[in-house]
């Protein structure tokens, strides 16, 4: 147990320090890879209670996807270097306030949701019915999650394409004079189209391409 | 003194499968440059000992003595960091990696899941690499290779949930013991050639070495990288190459399994066979970076997001139909 409590403690306390160091850094490209540390280190607690699926999903989907987007974004738009010290932006800025009051708000949900885990414990109960015992959680997870929430499976999935549909179509714009590769008219190219052979007279030379 | 005796045992044992790693990664990278130049009519290394085998040795030796140059512009920490986590990630995505019934480090529920985690974050040491040498080249390289990762990493994916509908489990072990009857590559044999050339795009190699297209892009994301850091990310790229290998032998060739069973091929160990088809996919790679000319970039995008990823998904829906009509789909 000791060596649990070391790593959960370990864990945790990377996991605290780098979420603050996602603020706190000046470098934005530093942000993303302080981003990019705590999730590994909140995946590694998932491990750690037991919920292995879960914490490889947050790595392939948060590190390994879109953290990496994060990151593309952040070094194309050039914004490594922010001027700006920590809470002390210039007067114009109006990000501050909106950022407490979406803090505020996440906050009080957090204890809504806590609290009323802490007073009504019989809310977990529900859930975990259906749940088999002695399969591993991948099993768990689909058991359920593949029955009973099926249509909110399917509705969660819906929206993630109507997004990303959503997302193509508003950056898609056809621009013109771009030459594209038709794959299959270059296959299908026979000799006859490429290549002619004709006859040069002597000091006469020949006009091709006519 | 138990968690002492519990940490040695541990360090033992992750010694016992990572020195033959590195010691094979060594031998790869030999083998590699033979082969490419057998390929071309020429001798390769072959002096320094016997057929050149210690050449890898020599020329680590010879990184070793060289001097770390850290550029002044340069992000210095990450510049440092990048190579360590290369090297890292492709050396500890073979805990999992079974090399018989009961030799392997971290026999976990999700050994595949691990893998595919861990592959992906590979593209980090890549990225960190190009962008912390603050210098074009290795910017542009570290793009490309991001790109070319993320994308085929979807397809390999998607050809890993076909072979996990044919066992019904994430652990490696029980998908080498689940081609028992007959290995994957015959049922499933277009997306093992789809799940080969993915793992050729997804570990760089020509003919995807678009990152490192030296033509292009002079060396990639290596390109301000000297000394012991280049020979890191060096024998990242090998461990990862030879990882892709194992992987793709554990999913299809049937891992630490005999081809047939006969006692004569029982007398030979389990991981001999998994490192003869671990060797048998690193010629293929090997002999393709011979022969295979360079691909475009537009092309490579073309061939993972609009050839491999429709086809992987097909085939998904083709195997799950199979399997719910026939009855065979594996119950836990």
């Amino acid at each position: 147990m000791l060596a649990h409590a070391i790593f959960f403690y370990f864990f945790s306390f990377v996991a605290i320090i780098s979420a603050i160091m996602v603020t706190a850094s000046k470098n934005t490209v530093h942000s993303v890879f302080f981003l990019i540390l705590d999730f590994i280190s909140i995946s590694c607690l998932f491990i750690m209670i037991g919920a292995e699926f879960l914490g490889m999903i947050m790595l392939i989907v948060y590190v390994g996807a879109v953290a990496v987007l994060f990151l593309f974004v952040v070094m194309m738009l050039n914004v490594a270097q922010q001027k700006n010290q920590w809470f002390k932006s210039s007067e114009t800025s109006t990000h501050i306030p909106v950022g407490l009051i979406v803090s505020l708000i996440i906050f009080f949900e957090l204890i809504i949701v806590i609290g009323g885990w802490k007073y009504k414990p019989d809310i977990i109960k529900n859930f975990s019915d259906s749940l088999i015992s002695n399969s591993t959680n991948t099993h768990t997870i689909g058991s359920v999650l593949y029955t009973e929430y099926i249509h909110l499976f399917q509705i969660s999935g819906m929206i993630l394409l109507v997004a990303m549909i959503g997302a193509i179509v508003l950056t898609f714009r056809k621009r013109e004079g771009v030459k594209r590769q038709n794959y299959f008219s270059q296959i299908s190219r026979e000799k006859k189209q490429g290549v002619e052979l004709v006859e040069v007279k002597s000091n006469e030379g020949i006009k091709i391409d006519v | 003194m138990e968690y002492l005796i519990l940490l040695f045992s541990e360090i033992y044992k992750i010694l016992y499968v990572l020195i033959p790693v590195l010691v094979s990664v060594a031998m790869i990278v030999w083998l590699d440059r033979r082969i490419w130049a057998f390929v071309q009519k020429r001798r390769g290394p072959n002096v320094v000992g016997p057929f050149g085998l210690f050449q890898t040795l020599a020329d680590a030796l010879k990184y070793i003595f060289k001097e770390i140059i850290i550029p002044a512009s340069s992000n210095k920490i990450i510049f440092i960091l990048a190579p360590i986590v290369t090297m890292t990630l492709a050396l500890i995505a073979w805990a999992v990696i079974p090399f018989s019934e009961d030799y392997v480090l971290a026999d976990i529920n999700v050994g595949i899941l691990y893998i595919f985690a861990i592959s992906s974050l590979g593209v980090y040491g890549i990225i960190m690499g190009g962008w912390a040498s603050n210098s074009k080249y290795p910017f542009l390289g570290s793009i490309r290779s991001a790109a070319q990762m993320v994308s085929y990493e979807v397809s390999i994916g998607v050809i890993i949930i076909n072979v996990l509908l044919c066992v019904g489990s994430l652990n490696l072990s029980d998908i080498v013991l689940a081609q028992e009857k007959i290995w994957f590559v015959i049922p499933l044999f277009p997306m093992f050639v789809i799940f080969f050339i993915s793992s050729l795009a997804e570990t760089n190699r020509p003919p995807f070495d678009l990152p490192e297209a030296e033509a292009e892009l002079v060396a990639g994301y290596q390109t301000e990288y000297s000394g012991m850091m280049y020979a890191m990310f060096w024998l990242g790229e090998y461990a990862n190459i030879l990882l892709m290998c194992a992987l793709g032998s554990i999913l299809f060739l049937g891992g630490w399994l005999a081809p047939i069973d006969t006692p004569l091929f029982e007398m030979v160990p389990p991981p001999v066979w998994l490192i003869f088809k671990i060797l048998f996919l690193f010629v293929l790679f090997a002999l393709i970076k011979a022969i295979v000319p360079r691909y475009r970039y537009d092309q490579l995008m073309r061939l993972g997001w609009k050839v491999f990823l429709p086809f992987s998904l097909i085939w998904v829906v083709l195997t799950s139909g199979y399997l719910l009509y026939f009855d065979l789909l594996p119950v836990y």
